[in-house]
């Protein structure tokens, strides 16, 4: 079971002080907080993609690569990486360079975006978000399995003769995760490849996603990858913990109910309805127990700790709290609830062996440059030779 | 004419009411479709229930989930209520020339598929006949959206109507086309035969909404996609075809 932190980068002002940190300061105080998140031994920082103020997280890839070189152990992910708005083609050239520099440290979560001007700014019409993002899937995962690829669809100029590069570190693509809360479709591309589904288990009813996992559960199984039970699931989450109770509820309030999304709502209402847990750790510990009761054994789960303009001092204490207090506990509590065989979420070292065994994993080399940029039919010198590159003829 | 025996012999009405004060004429309103539409009904040998949703004491729930995206429980249950009902009284005051903002706020969290093809009465209540057309011009295409069947017949109530008997055979017109469409299942029927025909939202709260894996249709062209097929439309089809 993994645990870890998640976020999109929001910046809004600190209710108590009225400071608003500058870009400049979130992203510092960002890459703190994943530096302190692997000291304290939580497994995974993930941050999401936005591309409007007031968010600074417009390139993930850029940040996750720098926080890469900053760690030791923890997986850095996404939450979620834009499978509508960006080109696949640079998602899987930019993912395959932070997997690389990151030594296999790196999965990814896909998700759609619903910010509806963001699409136009790409060249994109939200109108068609649910089979582009379905579409540009399916070619990341080509591009990334296979080292030449001839495509053509209907959201992209084709693809003729294309190689992604670098190829995934050991010629093993990093795991990804599809992140979806409502659309079946997801959970069945998901279920489909045999990927990992993500449901973000905030702003909402607890257990309101139930259907949809179970959904994708029962698919992963019809496609052949395992049983329901061992299809590999993260949920989302929400907490801030306080040694005491009380001092969580009272220190949270303020950010609470300033932050839009909340405005008019009470705390107390959102804890007793939703995942949101604002506690002591033995509280926090006790709601995520239900998660795995309600859910069904799963193998990933994501904490919202540094949002709502919480300062960076509370950040880092939240992060701290969750990788002291609460987190040892749930990994001793869930492994002894979890039923036997339910896999692990696969790691770039879980998913090397499963290839290659005992094996070296392929390094792929490429063919000399013939002198026009290009390195022949066959990119790589173990290149299948069956497999030809056909370049555009236009030129 | 069409054999009218239904073959459900027992009916709900939800009432829906925005008018806010205690007692709200615009519930009185309601309440006399209702009263006659149950007694239409009884009298051709069906029986229904009335169950009434009183927008007044929800205001700030329907507030939050504008403003949050969450129904908490006590605006649950009543779209719950909504989706269970076979058919729709929607009375709402008139403010400031239009339907009131509350009743908008509560139609607003209605999933776009929960109440296709249900029969609606359509009503308002306000200060001055002026505003009579209030009910045709805004209850009417809103219901449209929603791909309800509002009756023939609108309700306006001005408070001249109340002393008017004109109002009472409305009412019973306006009934007697509720209880004629009940009765011949037209609604439900559309409902159950096109279903897959509207767009729908995966765990909405619509009586027929996708819940669980039977409920979700693979074979459709997403889903295909969703498996690794073309998203081109036209060749890979034809030649699956060919």
């Amino acid at each position: 079971m993994q645990f870890g932190i998640f976020g999109v980068g929001d910046i809004s002002p600190d209710p108590t002080t009225g400071h608003t940190q500058s870009e400049a300061e979130r992203i510092g105080n960002l890459i703190k907080i994943a530096r302190r998140a692997d000291e304290v031994g939580l497994d995974v920082f993930a941050l999401g993609e936005h591309h409007n103020p007031p968010f600074v997280m417009s390139s993930p890839p850029a940040l996750l690569a720098h926080i890469a070189a900053l760690t030791d152990r923890i997986i850095l992910s996404t939450a979620v990486t834009l499978i509508t708005t960006n080109d696949p083609v640079k998602i899987a050239e930019d993912y395959a360079m932070v997997q690389h520099v990151a030594k296999g440290r790196l999965d990814l979560m896909l998700g759609r975006g619903n910010t509806v001007p963001v699409y136009p700014w790409f060249g994109k019409d939200i109108r068609q978000g649910v089979p582009l993002a379905l579409e540009n899937y399916n070619l990341l995962h080509r591009l990334w399995r296979e080292d030449v690829v001839d495509w053509e669809g209907r959201f992209r100029t084709p693809l003729q003769g294309f190689t992604s590069t670098p190829r995934p570190l050991d010629d093993v693509p990093p795991f990804v995760w599809h992140g979806s809360i409502r659309s079946p479709e997801t959970a069945e591309q998901a279920a489909y490849y045999g990927n990992g589904f993500f449901a973000n288990h905030i702003l909402a009813p607890n257990f309101h996603f139930k259907p949809i996992v179970e959904l994708y559960r029962r698919r992963y199984e019809h496609y052949g990858h395992g049983t329901a039970e061992q299809a590999i699931v993260g949920l989302g989450g929400q907490a801030f913990v306080a040694k005491r109770s009380q001092d969580a509820v009272d220190t949270y309030r303020p950010y609470f109910e300033n932050y839009p999304v909340f405005r008019g709502s009470k705390l107390e209402d959102y804890m007793a309805g939703t995942p949101l847990t604002v506690g002591s750790p033995q509280e926090v510990i006790e709601k995520v127990l239900t998660f795995q009761e309600g859910f069904g054994d799963y193998q990933r789960q994501l904490f919202s700790v540094d949002a709502l303009g919480l300062p960076l001092d509370m950040a880092l204490e939240q992060v701290e709290l969750l990788g002291t207090e609460v987190v040892p506990v749930l990994r001793k509590e869930m492994a002894v609830r979890r039923k036997p065989g339910i896999p692990d979420a696969p790691t770039h070292a879980s998913l090397v062996r499963a290839k290659y065994g005992d094996a070296e994993p392929r390094q792929p080399r490429p063919n000399p440059n013939r002198g026009d940029n290009l390195s022949g039919t066959s990119p790589y010198q173990d290149s299948d030779p069956a497999v030809e590159a056909s370049f555009p003829a236009a030129f | 004419m069409n054999d009218l025996t239904p073959a459900v012999t027992s009916f709900t009405i939800a009432l829906v009411n925005a008018g806010v004060s205690d007692p709200s004429s615009t519930r009185l309103l309601a309440d006399r479709i209702a009263q006659k539409t149950v007694d239409i009904l009884e009298a051709s040998g069906t029986t229904a229930t009335v169950r009434a949703i009183d927008l007044g004491p929800l205001a700030v729930d329907i507030a939050q989930g504008i403003v949050s995206g969450i129904l908490n429980p006590k605006v649950q249950t009543a779209m719950e209520l909504l989706a269970g009902a076979d058919a729709v009284i929607a009375a709402t005051p008139v403010y400031k020339a239009g339907i009131s903002g509350l009743f908008k706020s509560f139609a607003d969290l209605i999933d776009n598929d929960l109440l296709i093809a249900k029969p609606v009465v359509l009503a308002a209540t306000g200060g001055s006949a002026r505003h009579a057309m209030v009910v045709d011009d805004q209850l009417r295409p809103l219901f449209g959206f929603l791909r309800t069947i509002p009756v023939p017949t609108s309700l306006y109530c001005a408070p001249e109507d109340w002393a008017s008997t004109d109002l009472g055979k409305r009412i019973a017109r306006a009934a007697q086309e509720l209880s004629v469409m009940l009765r011949s299942g037209a609604g439900r029927q559309i409902a159950d035969s096109n279903w897959s025909g509207y767009d729908h939202q995966f765990g909405g709260n619509a009586t027929r909404a996708q819940r669980s894996l039977d409920d979700v249709d693979f074979t459709t062209d997403f889903m295909r996609l969703a498996t690794g097929a073309s998203a081109r439309p036209q060749d890979g089809d034809r030649a699956d075809v060919r």
